[in-house]
């Protein structure tokens, strides 16, 4: 049931987590484009450690060194000739000028000198097809590089996971993991494929603007750098009311999306109980509130354009008054006006770019941050090899065993002996009880004191693997994967024969019902696996545990929405799987209860009693009280 | 997508506004190099400092104007594109609201979710950049073309030559790259889903020692992804340095010719230099026309998603008047047989059974036998297709379907419990209950011990989807929920599942004090939540197959017997 609500809320919390953040992604998938820049921004994220992040990060690009630096160079190069160009441009249009010029005064010689103009021209078509080229060489580079960074990190990750213990798994919702493992890794990947040479051409274009500017006109250079810190204490504001306000459009489409997550979970609820009214009125009043958040926030990022706009056509204008003048003085050529020109509009473009390159780091590093931080969670213990146990005979036996998920201990000094063959049954409340045992016996966590023997050997002696292997587990909570019936069934052996897979199948009582699916064996299950009932995904886990062929087995009978003839099958194939095998049994069934050579009673995850039926009704404790409330005084035939 | 983008017209004016605003901007931006040309063919030239600075501050005046306009704009557009967003919402979620059982299921909750809240995001997205950006763009095309013209038709021929060249570039990367795109998104969704297993099943595939192979499924997956990503950004990488190289090959193009242009007299060195601006600005513009084309298949697909909701026609139900109160506490069925619409064979047939106050009946039954069916039909979720219900001596046809639930304590199979505090979720049932009565329903429902014990005890905060309780304690409460209504009725869908056998028995006993005058349902799947109610009703494949108390039908029917033997063990009767 547990686990059945962790898995709700997974499928929330990854839907959520994807919804909540649709301008991240939107916003990143166009910073690359013209025009694309300034108007969008990352809310401030402010990871915890940027230093120590980042230079973790920088650890992942160094085996692309080489890349890494053909990739600046070849920024380098790009920008540096297409800052040459408009200064060239300008070069022949002032050879034109000077030439009609001259004809206007009727010079002798005068008239444009065309080889001289195609002279320039060839020069400046070449310069813009080898800047072309390098902004191809450094962004295919960079694409090889990014992905391939991310594709490691994805992989370290995926690696780690194996590594963690149940305790991480049981502790971290799988929406949050997921989030990681996916939106953080691919804005880090973004950042790298776009933001980073983005940064270099950035710095680049604005040091050689203002070299060519410089050469050109050092007063009109001042002008144009005058517009700067301008532009920059007028933006500040903005950008501050903007990064609010998208904050809290984002606080309230959280809430939004919430609210809508629990209506819609609750729909029968909410139904039956008559609350649409006021399920609808809520969600008018948060909508309300995300219109207005949102409109305030689009707002106010859109006003960034056209005040950046409107500060650099000011130098323009600027520049257009003050360049006339020179020229009229022949302090200056006509070209170097036209270069000058381009230059101020290329600037500012730069310049906001960087602006929102630190929103965008940030935010990248805090995303390395969160990715950091599920690769440094605690691993399992480190496992001994000091034992080995093929196939186990079946005999456990618990000695001084201390348990506790926190501070506390669920579990003290218990002792239990089981023989090979035995059964025990678990009775009490569903729920903790069962998933401690399991993580106890398969050694999905570590004892806090005391032992577990298997066999006579202390399970910490065997790996791992070996230890689980000699289990079982059939649960109410089935497991299955998208992929054929045929193959999650084999899944307990990897190299079965189909003939082995039927008769797994045949004794799981499943044979019949797998036939008559449309493609049999190999229908593939959908990926919640809801094209087979819950009682039919039971007889598959069954299946596939005899196969396994383990000899210690772990089951639970609670069969819920199954219907009858299903749990008939069910529990003579669980029969069957029990034969000859050391079993612990999450007991409903009273037949089971009683027969069992030991019973566990648990209650909130501790074992409050232990011992046979007849014991345990001498005993007069807990469970003499529930057998009796429970099965007496109502005489069954 | 248009049938969801005609929802823009309540903002038609608005978007009116945008349009002129867009177009006075783009108006503006296009002026200035006409000035530009001006201030040097007539200024520069001839020196003239005051033509210089009486353009130099037309300029000013325009670009401020153009400013403004474009202030507007991001005013009026994001007005449209939130109130669009707003608007869309609202009418899915008020939609879905009113949907029944039958329309909700067909999309499935989770679907439902991803419709009302990212898909419309996608949709209000793209409105904002077709406002903001894409407008201008056709706007600046065409005003920089006549513009071209007006100064000299003969160099407009070198843009118009270029101009292909770029769309033919463009609509051949789309070509390549919308599919890449796709693969891309299904590449991410594999991903997604091994991740998914492997996170839910961790104890599964440790415990099966199918971690290496799990480690291989999850690397092929990250490998594909990695290598059809790496793809689709040296397709960009090629993209966007081939169109800088086209524009900037067009603007050599247009000196070189315009330096033929001048010389023989047909233009001004100024005009050459404005020239050059508008081809910039006319490449942009296509540019970032380009831009909108990436976002419509995915923004379609959402539109597509959104209009489905939207499209699904609702089941709507007559409504009565009359009031539920002649006979209170009893159910009736009257030969009712219901059937799903375009189902073949019925759910429910020849159903005749009443229930009432202060009885006990219940259901059992293997699932696919119509008991859960059986429920909502009483709540009215579905209609009967044929034969009545009654209830409290009312046809619940004739009375309001709100009426009706008021007088119902129902507790689904599953509980469902809403973020807020324990008070408030028990309040749901009731809302003017008092405290006194809440704290009744919930030591009745078996959860007052474990809410005294919560930190702020019934103020306690549960989290979304009661995160901070555990399946049993949820059940509980659901009950409690049930109980502070003070129903006429109560139906219990199976609700018992999640709590051990001593709590279960608590619970049973506590709820015949509180219910003596109260018709009890019971849907169950445990002959021991059964055995003592006054009517034990067997259901199979949509039929009654027994009817009686557990001592009856043990005598008389089959079906029961069969149950009761496969639930409780002959040892057991014979102590």
């Amino acid at each position: 049931m547990r686990d059945e609500q962790q898995e709700n809320r997974r499928e929330l919390s990854h839907s959520s987590a994807r919804g909540h953040r649709p301008f991240h992604h939107s916003g990143r998938r166009f910073r690359g484009g013209p025009g694309g820049h300034g108007a969008h921004l990352i809310a401030g994220e402010k990871p915890k450690d940027f230093k120590g992040t980042l230079k973790r990060l920088l650890r992942y690009l160094r085996p692309r060194k080489v890349q890494l630096i053909i990739t600046f160079f070849a920024a380098v190069f790009s920008t540096v000739f297409s800052i040459i160009g408009p200064k060239v441009m300008g070069m022949a249009i002032t050879e034109i000028f000077e030439g009609i010029y001259e004809s206007y005064r009727g010079l002798p010689g005068g008239g444009v000198d065309f080889s001289a103009v195609g002279q320039i021209l060839i020069w400046l078509a070449g310069l813009y097809i080898f800047s072309s080229i390098f902004s191809f060489v450094q962004q295919f580079v960079m694409a090889g590089v990014a992905q391939k960074t991310v594709y490691d990190l994805r992989e370290d990750v995926n690696k780690k996971l194996e590594k963690l213990p149940l305790k991480y798994f049981d502790s971290h919702a799988h929406g949050d993991t997921l989030s990681r493992v996916t939106n953080d890794i691919d804005l880090i990947g973004t950042t790298l494929q776009q933001s980073i040479t983005q940064f270099i051409t950035a710095f680049v274009t604005i040091t050689g603007i203002v070299i060519m500017m410089l050469v050109i006109s050092p007063v009109l250079t001042l002008i144009a750098i005058l517009t700067l810190p301008v532009s920059m204490y007028v933006i500040r504001p903005i950008l501050k009311r903007s990064q609010k306000y998208f904050a809290d459009q984002q606080r309230t489409l959280g809430k939004l999306n919430g609210h809508i997550e629990e209506m819609y979970t609750g729909h029968k609820v909410v139904k039956a109980f008559g609350h649409e009214k006021k399920a609808i009125a809520e969600f008018n009043e948060v909508n309300e509130e995300l219109y207005e958040a949102g409109r305030k926030a689009q707002f106010i990022s859109g006003i960034i354009m056209p005040v950046m706009v409107f500060i650099g056509n000011l130098g323009y204008v600027l520049i257009a008054v003050a360049g006339g003048i020179f020229v009229t003085k022949r302090m200056i050529t006509i070209g170097d006006i036209q270069a000058f020109i381009t230059y101020t509009k290329q600037f500012s473009h730069p310049v906001s770019q960087t602006a929102n390159i630190a929103n965008i780091i940030q935010a990248t590093i805090a995303a390395a941050e969160r990715v950091f931080e599920l690769l440094d969670e605690e691993e399992e213990v480190k496992e001994s090899k000091g034992a080995t146990l093929e196939r186990a005979k079946g005999a456990v036996s618990f000695r001084h065993v201390d348990f506790g998920y926190g501070d506390g201990l669920l579990i003290k000094d218990m002792n239990i002996e089981v023989e090979p063959g035995q059964t025990v049954a678990i009775v009490g409340p569903t729920g903790a009880g069962k998933t401690t045992l399991i993580n106890l016996l398969m050694r999905f966590y570590e004892l806090k004191g005391g032992a577990i023997f298997i066999d006579g050997v202390d399970t910490r002696q065997i790996p791992r693997s070996e230890l689980r292997r000699n289990f079982g587990m059939v649960l109410q909570d089935t497991w299955l994967f998208n992929g054929t019936i045929r193959e999650n069934i084999a899944y307990g052996k990897k190299d079965a024969t189909d003939e082995e897979i039927y008769r797994a199948a045949r004794l799981a009582c499943a044979d019949h019902f797998i036939r008559t699916l449309p493609d049999g064996y190999d229908t593939v299950l959908n990926e919640d696996a809801s094209n087979i009932s819950q009682g039919q995904k039971q007889l598959l886990t069954i299946a596939r545990a005899i196969l396994a062929d383990p000899p210690m087995m772990i089951l639970d009978e609670a069969t819920s929405s199954v219907d009858t003839r299903t749990e008939a099958a069910i529990q003579k194939g669980m029969a069957r799987l029990m034969k000859g095998r050391t079993s612990f049994v999450i007991a409903h069934r009273l037949s089971t209860i009683i027969d069992a050579d030991l019973i566990l009673v648990m209650n909130d995850g501790a074992i409050i009693e232990q011992g046979t039926h007849r014991e345990l009704l001498d005993k007069n404790g807990f469970y003499a009280e529930l057998y009796y409330s429970q099965f007496t005084g109502k005489n069954v035939g | 997508m248009l049938k969801i983008l005609r929802n823009l017209s309540v903002y038609k004016w608005t978007v009116a506004a945008v349009f002129v605003l867009i177009f006075l901007q783009s108006m503006a931006d296009l002026f200035l190099p006409t000035l530009m040309a001006d201030i040097i063919d007539n200024g520069v030239v001839v020196g003239d400092i005051p033509y210089i600075l009486k353009v130099g501050s037309i300029m000013l005046i325009v670009t401020a104007f153009g400013a403004f306009a474009a202030v507007g704009a991001s005013y009026f557009s994001s007005k449209v594109a939130m109130g669009l967003g707003r608007d869309l919402r609202r009418k899915v979620f008020h939609h879905v609201e009113a949907f029944s059982l039958q329309e909700f299921n067909k999309f499935g909750t989770a679907s439902l979710i991803t419709r009302t809240t990212n898909d419309i995001t996608q949709i209000q997205h793209l409105v904002m950049m077709g406002l903001r950006m894409t407008l201008s763009a056709p706007l600046m095309l065409a005003g920089g073309i006549i513009l071209a013209v007006a100064k000299d038709p003969k160099l407009t021929m070198v843009i118009l030559f270029a101009m292909p060249v770029l769309i033919v570039f463009l609509v051949i990367i789309f070509m390549k790259g919308m599919p890449l795109f796709h693969k891309v998104q299904k590449k991410v969704d594999r991903l997604n889903l091994v991740l998914r297993e492997n996170l839910t099943g961790v104890r599964v595939i440790r415990s099966f020692n199918r971690e290496k192979e799990e480690q291989a499924r999850l690397e092929t997956a990250n490998r594909e992804l990695t290598d059809i990503s790496i793809k689709v950004n040296k397709l960009l990488a090629f993209g966007m340095p081939l169109m800088m190289l086209i524009m900037n090959l067009t603007v050599v193009g247009v000196i070189w010719f315009g330096g033929f242009r001048i010389d023989g007299g047909h233009m001004q060195i100024g005009d050459l230099m404005a020239f050059i601006q508008y081809v910039m600005l006319i490449m942009f513009a296509l540019l970032m026309a380009s831009m909108m084309f990436v976002m419509i298949p995915r923004a379609a697909v959402s539109a597509k998603r959104i209009h489905e909701v939207l499209s699904m026609e609702l089941s709507v139900m007559d409504e009565g008047t009359e009031k539920a109160d002649k006979k209170r506490g009893t159910v009736e069925f009257e030969n009712v047989t219901f059937r799903y619409p375009g189902a073949e064979e019925p759910v429910l047939s020849g159903i005749s059974l009443s229930v009432g106050p202060g009885e006990t009946t219940a259901i059992i039954g293997g699932t696919g036998t119509g008991k859960s069916t059986l429920v909502n039909l009483i709540l009215r979720f579905y209609d009967v297709t044929e034969g009545t219900i009654r209830f409290n001596g009312v046809d619940i046809r004739t009375a309001p379907t709100e009426e009706i639930r008021r007088k119902i304590g129902y507790v689904p199979q599953k509980a469902v419990i809403f973020s807020g505090t324990v008070a408030e979720n028990i309040r749901f049932g009731n809302e003017n209950a008092t405290d006194e009565e809440v704290q009744h329903a919930a030591k009745i429902a078996q959860a007052h011990d474990f809410i005294s014990k919560m930190k702020d005890g019934y103020d306690t905060l549960i989290e979304q989807g009661g995160m901070n309780l555990s399946g049993g304690q949820k059940q509980r409460l659901s009950i409690a929920r049930a109980l502070v209504r003070k129903p006429d009725v109560y139906i219990f869908d199976d609700s018992f599942s999640a709590l051990d056998f001593k709590t279960d028995a608590k619970l049973r006993a506590a709820l015949k004090e509180e219910t003596q005058d109260k018709a009890v349902i019971i849907v169950a799947q445990r002959v021991s939540t059964v055995v003592d109610a006054d009517q034990i009703i067997v259901l199979e494949q949509g039929r009654i197959v027994g009817k009686g108390t557990h001592q009856e039908l043990l005598e008389t029917n089959e079906v029961y017997r069969e149950i009761v033997k496969s639930q409780m063990a002959e040892e057991v009767s014979a102590s």
